[in-house]
């Protein structure tokens, strides 16, 4: 009997464990496609796209609440942000988003949504418990790239016909500073620690990465292709490992996506990914990385493993933004 | 015919192929050469470096230097077959082939150990191949390796039955050169080695047609899938027939008489 006693628990222990990693194991991808006006979803078990569930007009942006319960989506023709609930991938609200939501970033405090209105140019924060704009902020011509910092202190919004990056504080929701970085930046991601922000040019062809304490770009990345004409080289989506290893640069029209050195700054290879690539996602141990290919219409997974391509995966037509959820 | 004294004939065969191969170096050497151009060469020049269109049995975007390495394997093949065929139409023009022939051994097991043994030969030129290929860049699966080596084997007897039905059908060393030139580079371009079928469909459907007709593309796309662990059955069931018919046509037609005794 005490062996028994002893055993059950054990028992109970080792097979709830085994559910737990098989859940873990079972990692969801959720994909806006802009011309379809659907979302793919994604099983990163088999790699087959299980669902495709209709959602507002030209969704772009995606992003998980924190704890990843709900979606939320820029469906940017239909100026909205809608909300979506991932028990039943129901919408479940519209969010009001200020005109042609593209991308947009989630505070630390769950609560406060900044999105850039590419056509206004003007940010707009919206509670998202309340459902209430809270303020908007005027801003370069053509915002795109928006992301809070981990610290919550600082938002930043790139605009794409003015070249800069805005600084907004959090607390005021002004804009503070502005840095000018090569033309056309489309997107913008902090480091894990907060210390750096990466900035990518898409005319420009370059990413700036930008020392958060000063301000001032610190270096500059610069991609060449062999057999790839320069002007082919637009970079736009950017990912940091947590580790602070490796950054990957999503080079555009230039089908590949660039792995760097995230200490040296060095570029160490590039990966043959489909036709367009502009925003990626990691699953969650960062062993994968996935790229949405908006001309091709397909989902290129990476193994960062061994740092190779493994598949692609067709979904809608334009996949734009990508979100994986554990 | 025991088990023990066809091993000794096919040993004998393998052991004799062995030592050509080994010393006629230059022969390996442009075995090794002529893929190589191929490769760092021609490929390069169409590198196609934003990706050629997804086509099973890859799963992804590849460059074309990673399309070609199967059927630059299959020319390997087809070359090293041939060549061996042409080996055949000399030792009967130099009576060796008769020499082979007075053995008790039946025909037909001679003239297949030497398919086989020509056959082995030809796998380790394409391992050597592959070496290169991966250092150069283009990688397969590694279990891939392993899973390609029934698939090259097939193919080299499919295409060395060929080159023996034809050299069957030649009187003289000069009219192979001739035919070579007819066999070796027309199976080649008509094929899949080169250019996926669709590419070809896109130019002209007569080509496609003679593309899709020839065996020699169902031994490019049966390594090609092989490569990648996977079975073409189309183009298994293909490459078997056409082995077993052009071994049967090639061994029954095959005169030793035809070389020196007509002169």
């Amino acid at each position: 009997m005490r062996y028994l006693t002893k055993l059950v628990p054990s028992v109970a222990l080792a097979l709830s464990t085994a559910i737990v990693c098989h859940q873990a194991v079972a990692e969801t991808a959720y994909v806006s496609n802009e011309k379809d006006d659907t979302l793919s979803i994604i099983d990163l078990d088999t790699l087959e796209v299980t669902d495709t569930i209709a959602v507002g007009e030209r969704p772009r942006g995606i992003i998980f609440s924190h704890d990843k319960t709900r979606l939320y989506i820029c469906a940017s023709d239909s100026d909205t942000v809608q909300v979506m609930d991932l028990k039943n991938n129901r919408i479940i609200a519209q969010l009001p988003s200020g005109e042609d939501p593209e991308q947009f970033a989630l505070h630390p405090d769950d609560r406060r949504l900044y999105i850039a209105n590419e056509n206004d140019a003007v940010v707009t924060v919206v509670d998202v418990t309340t459902q209430e704009v809270i303020s908007q902020i005027d801003v370069g011509v053509e915002p795109e790239g928006m992301a809070v910092s981990p610290d919550g202190k600082w938002a930043l919004a790139t605009s794409e016909t003015t070249n800069m990056v805005h600084w907004i504080d959090t607390e005021t929701h002004e804009v503070v500073d502005n840095t000018l970085v090569d033309q056309r930046p489309r997107h913008i991601e902090f480091n894990k620690e907060g210390t750096t922000v990466w900035a990518s040019s898409e005319i420009g062809g370059t990413v700036s990465i930008i020392d958060v304490a000063s301000r001032q770009i610190s270096h500059k990345l610069h991609f060449k292709i062999k057999g790839v004409h320069p002007d082919k080289i637009q970079p736009v989506g950017i990912k940091l490992t947590d580790d602070g290893k490796y950054a990957f640069v999503a080079l555009g029209p230039a089908n590949h996506v660039a792995v760097v050195d995230a200490k040296t700054y060095e570029i160490l290879d590039y990966l043959l990914v489909g036709r367009r690539v502009w925003h990626m996602e990691f699953n969650t141990d960062q062993s994968r990385l996935l790229t949405t290919n908006g001309i091709s219409g397909d989902v290129s997974v990476i193994d960062l493993d061994r740092m190779k391509v493994i598949k692609s995966i067709k979904v809608g037509r334009y996949p734009w933004g990508i979100r994986i959820k554990p | 015919m025991t088990l023990r004294d066809a091993l000794i004939c096919f040993n004998g065969l393998l052991q004799r192929e062995l030592l050509r191969f080994v010393q006629q170096r230059s022969r390996f050497f442009s075995a090794l050469v002529r893929p190589l151009l191929w490769l760092v060469v021609f490929a390069s020049g169409f590198r196609a470096a934003l990706g050629i269109a997804i086509i099973a049995p890859y799963e992804t975007y590849i460059t074309y230097e990673v399309y070609i390495v199967p059927g630059l394997c299959a020319m390997i093949i087809l070359f090293n077959g041939m060549q061996s065929s042409l080996s055949m139409v000399y030792d009967r023009e130099m009576g060796s082939m008769r020499v082979l022939l007075v053995s008790p051994m039946p025909r037909p097991f001679l003239l297949l150990s030497k398919l086989l043994a020509t056959s082995l030969i030809s796998l380790l030129q394409v391992y050597g191949f592959l070496v290169i290929a991966w250092f150069w860049g283009v990688e397969a699966p590694l279990w891939g390796y392993l899973t390609a080596l029934p698939a090259f084997l097939l193919v080299a007897m499919m295409l060395s039955a060929i080159g023996l039905f034809i050299s069957a059908k030649i009187k003289q060393l000069e009219n192979f050169a001739g035919v070579m030139n007819f066999v070796i580079f027309p199976m080649f371009f008509l094929s899949s080695a080169l250019y996926p079928l669709w590419k070809m469909r896109e130019a002209s459907e007569w080509l496609y047609w003679i593309c899709a007709w020839n065996p020699f593309s169902h031994g490019v796309e049966l390594i090609r899938f092989a490569l990648y662990q996977q079975v073409n059955s189309t183009a298994l069931s293909i490459v078997i027939i056409v082995t077993l018919v052009a071994s049967i046509v090639a061994v029954r037609g095959f005169q030793p008489q035809q070389g020196m005794g007509k002169r």
